[in-house]
């Protein structure tokens, strides 16, 4: 893992620190730090904590990715988890909250590893169902109004700190270390590779196909449910309407920035929570650019692409070609 | 069974059904959009008030968002003959056909919060809808009177890019703030009008102005994303509604109980009543023949602290917002 970093991480890490030094142009005060009621405050701060949902989705999203697969629902379980979360928490107790909310996370993986793993459905029909129905079940749980709940144990979820760092955040990093540890210190994401590698090969070698491609859903969806009670923790309220809308896409994009493949067989976690870093970064580099609006999508359009051709082998190989044409012309 | 008693079932059968008639004098129906969003929850349940008030039965009928739905709903209205059509279009084209059916069946309509394709104009009796030019204009005044001399830096968090409501109200604030050089809108952003977009761009605002000390206050095109602005300002240490002043719009519940605690300063209705001016112009229409204008604008109010905003909060929670 940690021989493995430096050499595939490369680009991402560039990539990051680009991006980083471009916020510094266009906000002076961007790596400004200080201590405001017992919680670390800045723009750095904010980048890890609006980075947090995305994060952990693509925490979950990089191993469905690694079988060969996708989840499109993890916008649409975040809207769920929330609702649940919000209108349990002022009658309940914090761990019967985390456990409606998590829970309801695991029964969406199930639903979707069934269709998957068992009856054999793309992935991509497969979730595309529970991103859609999902929606409606989070309104239907709302009423299709915004909850609000004023529990302080939950807003803690949101807003708390632990050591001056934002929960979230440190949530986060709790989570990146778990399955690291699960994943990589046991046999689980060799695994995981093969069953995305070649399925069919694997399955005859051993493998548990089945229960592999089940179980990364599963982590997906609670990945994504608690992603889902941060969102909602962080503005006391759940909004089904909006709460995880297109975040299934930038999940999606932090893995694949990450350098993982879409066809499945090769995943890098520590990577995919880079890759949502790299897109927060950029986000609120936007925010804090004071430019119009109406540019927002094109930058980040402009960004990623040139992230991904920074990974490119191909593209690599054409410029180094350029660069050795120049200079024998010189 | 004889003539004779077959005569008397059926004056007995006519009777009761001209009863509800007698009971309410008129019957509307209302193709209401579906439940989209809180507003329009409200916009159903104060219609039912508004109907009860005024004695008329009003039958809804919820489209799910759907065009289709709508079309239906307006042609079953038609045969069962009602005496006037609520309609909150769901898209602005596509009602020319269904509307003359009504026109030839002699059914008014009126449009309801949304405007239709200007090709259908004489397809209906009249649209309520509010301002949303004015409604920023209303937003922006507030403030010139409120900052006076003083300069006064804004920061705005807009609607969702090209969305009209976004356009129209940043139009007015504009418009407002124009002939006062001391108020200048310093940075402007979308927050999708929600409230957790309205929170980090507002968190970005307070970090690229000084940590919020030259902000002066935050216009937001909805309250929602004023409800994410306020909590970005309360974990950066600063006192919305205090040191930095808040106007919103839409008046949604949640904004009266941040004004309530002294955290929000004003915001500016979108009234859900939509229904109790068209209500007024139908039963004019029927009664005198008097025409309405073509158009009918909801009033923009705007309300401050010195509203008693608790006990609005109280009358509004229960709409279903």
């Amino acid at each position: 893992m940690t021989v493995l970093l430096p050499r595939r991480g490369l680009a991402q890490i560039l990539a990051l620190i680009v991006i980083l030094a471009v916020d510094r142009v266009v906000s002076p005060q961007f790596f400004d730090l200080r201590l405001q009621d017992g919680r670390l405050f800045g723009s750095l701060i904010d980048v890890l904590n609006r980075g947090s949902p995305v994060a952990l989705l693509s925490l979950g999203m990089v191993l469905v990715i690694a079988t060969r697969g996708i989840d499109l629902s993890v916008g649409a379980i975040m809207a769920i988890s929330g609702a649940i979360a919000a209108s349990l928490a002022d009658s309940h107790g914090l761990p019967i909250v985390l456990a409606a909310a998590l829970g309801a996370g695991l029964i969406c993986g199930l639903w979707n590893g069934f269709l998957v793993a068992v009856l054999g459905m793309q992935p991509i029909v497969a979730t595309l169902i529970l991103m859609v129905a999902g929606r409606g079940i989070a309104q239907l749980i709302t009423e299709g109004r915004i909850v609000t709940f004023s529990s302080p144990d939950l807003v803690w979820l949101g807003n708390g700190a632990i050591l001056g760092l934002p929960v979230p955040v440190a949530i986060t990093l709790g989570m990146l270390a778990l399955s690291c540890a699960v994943v990589r210190g046991s046999a689980l994401g060799l695994l995981i590779e093969a069953t995305g590698g070649n399925a069919r090969a694997s399955e005859l070698a051993g493998v548990g196909t089945r229960a592999m491609i089940l179980a990364v859903y599963v982590w997906c969806g609670v990945c994504a449910a608690l992603a889902g009670v941060i969102a909602a923790a962080d503005i006391m309220g759940a909004d089904a309407n909006n709460a995880g809308l297109w975040l299934e896409l930038d999940a999606i994009l932090a893995v694949v920035i990450g350098g993982s493949s879409l066809f499945g067989g090769r995943f890098s976690l520590v990577l995919a929570v880079l890759g949502a870093l790299i897109i927060q970064t950029m986000n609120t580099g936007i925010l804090l650019s004071g430019y119009p609006p109406e540019f927002n999508l094109l930058v980040k359009a402009g960004v990623v692409l040139a992230v991904l051709l920074l990974q490119s082998p191909k593209f690599s190989g054409l410029a180094g070609m350029a660069m050795r044409l120049r200079r024998t012309k010189a | 069974m004889t003539l004779k008693a077959l005569f008397a079932a059926s004056a007995t059968a006519a009777l009761l059904l001209a009863l509800p008639a007698n009971a309410a004098e008129l019957t509307i129906g209302f193709s209401q959009i579906g439940s989209e969003s809180g507003w329009r929850a409200a916009e159903t349940s104060v219609s039912k008030q508004e109907a009860a008030k005024r004695k008329v039965n009003l039958k809804i009928a919820d489209a799910q968002q759907k065009q289709e739905n709508q079309i239906k709903a307006i042609r079953s209205f038609v045969a069962q003959n009602v005496d006037a059509i609520f309609l909150a279009p769901v898209v602005s084209t596509g009602w020319d056909s269904v509307l003359k059916e009504a026109k030839e069946a002699k059914i008014p309509v009126v449009l309801l919060d949304r405007d239709i394709d200007p090709s259908g104009k004489e397809l209906y009796l009249t649209a309520v809808t509010s301002d949303s030019v004015h409604e920023g204009e209303v937003a922006g005044d507030w403030l010139v009177k409120t900052v006076g001399d003083k300069a006064c830096n804004i920061v705005e968090l807009q609607g969702t890019v090209g969305a009209s409501v976004a356009t129209n109200r940043k139009k007015g604030f504009d418009a407002a703030i124009a002939k006062h050089a001391n108020l200048k809108v310093v940075r402007s952003q979308t927050g999708d009008f929600t409230r957790a977009k309205g929170k980090e761009v507002m968190e970005s605002f307070i970090k690229a102005e000084g940590g919020g000390k030259s902000i002066c206050a935050v216009y937001a095109h909805n309250d929602d994303m004023m409800v994410g602005a306020i909590q970005a300002m309360k974990e950066a240490g600063l006192k919305p509604g205090k040191d930095i002043l808040t106007v919103s719009i839409d008046a949604v519940p949640d904004i009266f109980k941040a004004m309530a605690a002294g955290e929000a300063n004003a915001t500016v209705e979108l009234t859900p009543n939509m229904a109790g001016p068209a209500l007024d112009a139908i039963a004019a229409f029927k009664e005198k023949g008097t025409i309405p204008p073509k158009w009918i604008q909801t009033e923009s109010k705007l309300y401050t602290a010195a509203d008693d905003p608790q006990k609005i909060y109280d009358s509004k929670k229960g709409l279903g917002y």
